[in-house]
């Protein structure tokens, strides 16, 4: 019961440290931004990124309208402010605004035609290029081309609409915690098909609920917890590192033994970046246990052997018994 | 000369008799979840996503079972037949042991002969008391933590929870499965055969000094 209150204190404390530190970055993004002590990162260029982030950086914008003498305050639409902490966090942390933007919008108002400026795509700066061979971005764009995703909406969709270029960061590649790296990287699927304002910019598919058509998955909290979509939806590639064929919805693994077997597709998909720490202990695909526990998938060898060689043992002495009892033809003494 | 006991209410057989029913789709189900693989040909007796439904459906009505089974105990006098003498278990343990082991070859006298009072031998008793008071909470409890793997415990030293939970599930479900071999072998050591099966649909023990 003690140790019951000693964790509730213990949560309090932590809740309001959350707390204190959120109004914390409040009251930072309030004032002139500069870089935190605390982040590792300090970008070279983040003084001219903040002549774009004065504005795009907060939730309002302010110019002085000289023909009429009076300062014009204005909400920034939201799709259009950068969060700056991700960004310095992000894949593209160390470019300045006009590496991929065009110059012209240093200057205030921006041009209206700057609108219809042309965005780059991976390739243009990743495509075959030896210091990026490793990532096989030709590869990663000849499956994303062969996806659902492109094949439904070959006009609107771009790698962009999964992998923001301010905020995106590689994770699994790195991950310490994988269960963070899962919720990562669902909530990139779920930005888009949980959120139906954003979904319909690109389909005009009715609305639908994940967690309904999920249904059918047993302990579907637990599975979205602990593997990613991409599990189920996509076509593992035994070169890329992360497959990005996304099949269509009726292709998708329902099977449940294609996780939990022996052979489980989860060595080929969200341990296989893991499957160099060979962590065995007897069990079969025993990466899995630094993070989770699959049914199915992690039996114990050991075990397994032990509980043969048990029922054999018991099933002997039965037969040996029987055969005693048959040979001997024995009958107790009656009283 | 054989009499007749009436041993065994008829609320003990229709609880035994569901238990070794749905104990044995829980062994069935539960070797086809642990030894599942992805090939459908090759699955182990049961597909996998059916045998985690039966599976969970027959572990509900186990768990219901049992609940019955320690109510009914509290309730009745069959409670006295789990009652052990812990002075002389030992004793008498050693004693039950030999007596199957090669006094009953030898034709001696059944060591603890079947009455009113003492429906079980010491072996039995102790064995019973061991699977219905120990190992299936056990098996409950730890299924219980698999069914709801949300309310694990996340992990002791290091080591997942859910793994202990599951090591302890399936190594007490082995062991219970292994009594259930036993149990079943050691009930055609009635005065014929199927004598002993023959009691738990009748409830009459034929006593003849025997099992």
């Amino acid at each position: 019961m003690n140790f019951k209150f000693l964790r509730i204190f213990i949560l309090l404390i932590l809740v309001n440290i959350s707390f204190t530190s959120i109004s914390f970055g409040f009251k930072l993004k309030k004032e002139n931004w500069k870089p935190k002590d605390t982040v590792n990162f300090v970008s070279k260029y983040y003084k001219e990124n903040e002549n774009c982030l004065k504005c795009h950086g907060q939730n309002i914008y302010e110019y002085r309208n000289e023909s009429q003498g009076i300062n014009i305050r204005h909400a920034m639409s939201s799709e259009k402010i950068i969060n700056r902490d991700a960004f310095y966090q992000s894949n593209h942390k160390s470019f300045k605004c006009t590496d991929c933007h065009s110059d012209e919008y240093l200057k205030f108002p921006h041009a209206g035609e700057l609108r219809l400026e042309q965005m780059y795509n991976c390739l243009d700066c990743h495509g075959n290029d030896p210091k990026y061979a490793q990532f096989h971005f030709e590869e990663i764009d000849s499956e994303y081309q062969k996806s659902i995703h492109f094949q439904m909406e070959k006009d609107g969709f771009t790698c962009w609409k999964c992998h923001n270029p301010h905020y995106y960061k590689i994770s699994i590649r790195n991950t310490e915690n994988l269960k963070k790296t899962i919720a990562y990287d669902n909530s990139i699927c779920l930005s888009c098909h949980s959120d139906y304002a954003k979904f319909q910019l690109l389909s005009d598919k009715e609305e639908i609920s994940i967690i309904d058509k999920h249904d059918w998955l047993p302990n579907q909290s637990v599975h979205f917890k602990n593997v990613r979509c991409i599990e189920c939806h996509t076509k593992a590639n035994d070169s890329l590192l992360v497959s990005h064929l996304i099949m269509p919805k009726d292709s998708a693994v329902r099977r449940c033994n294609e996780c939990h077997s022996q052979n489980s597709i989860l060595m080929a998909s969200l341990y296989k970046f893991k499957s160099k720490e060979k962590r065995k202990d007897g069990f079969i695909n025993g990466v899995m246990l630094n993070e989770s526990y699959v049914i199915g998938a992690n039996r114990n060898e050991y075990l397994n052997s032990i509980s043969l060689v048990l029922f054999f043992i018991v099933l002997g002495i039965i037969v040996v018994h029987t055969t005693f009892r048959l040979a001997k033809k024995v009958k107790p003494k009656k009283k | 000369m054989s009499h007749k006991l009436y041993l065994y209410p008829k609320w003990i057989r229709l609880w035994h008799l569901f238990n070794a029913l749905l104990f044995l789709t829980l062994i069935i189900t539960g070797i086809s979840m642990q030894y599942t693989d992805k090939e459908s040909a090759n699955t182990f007796i049961i597909k996998f996503d059916r045998s985690v439904a039966i599976h969970n459906f027959a572990a509900l009505l186990l768990t219901l079972n049992y609940i019955i089974f320690v109510t009914g105990n509290v309730l009745t006098k069959n409670r006295i037949h789990y009652r052990i003498n812990w002075k002389t278990i030992w004793k008498d343990l050693l004693i039950q042991f030999k007596y199957y082991a090669y006094g009953m070859f030898k034709g001696q006298k059944h060591p603890f002969p079947v009455t009113e009072t003492t429906k079980f031998n010491p072996l039995q008793k102790f064995v019973y008391v061991l699977a219905m008071f120990v190992g299936l909470p056990l098996l409950i409890i730890s299924g219980v933590g698999l069914l709801f793997p949300e309310i694990t415990i996340k992990g002791i030293f290091g080591v997942s929870g859910l793994i202990l939970t599951d090591i302890l599930h399936i190594t007490t479900g082995f062991f219970l499965s292994l009594f259930m071999i036993i149990h079943i072998y050691t009930c055609t050591l009635g005065s014929k055969p199927l004598t002993l099966f023959k009691s738990m649909i009748t409830g009459y023990h034929e006593s003849d000094d025997e099992h």
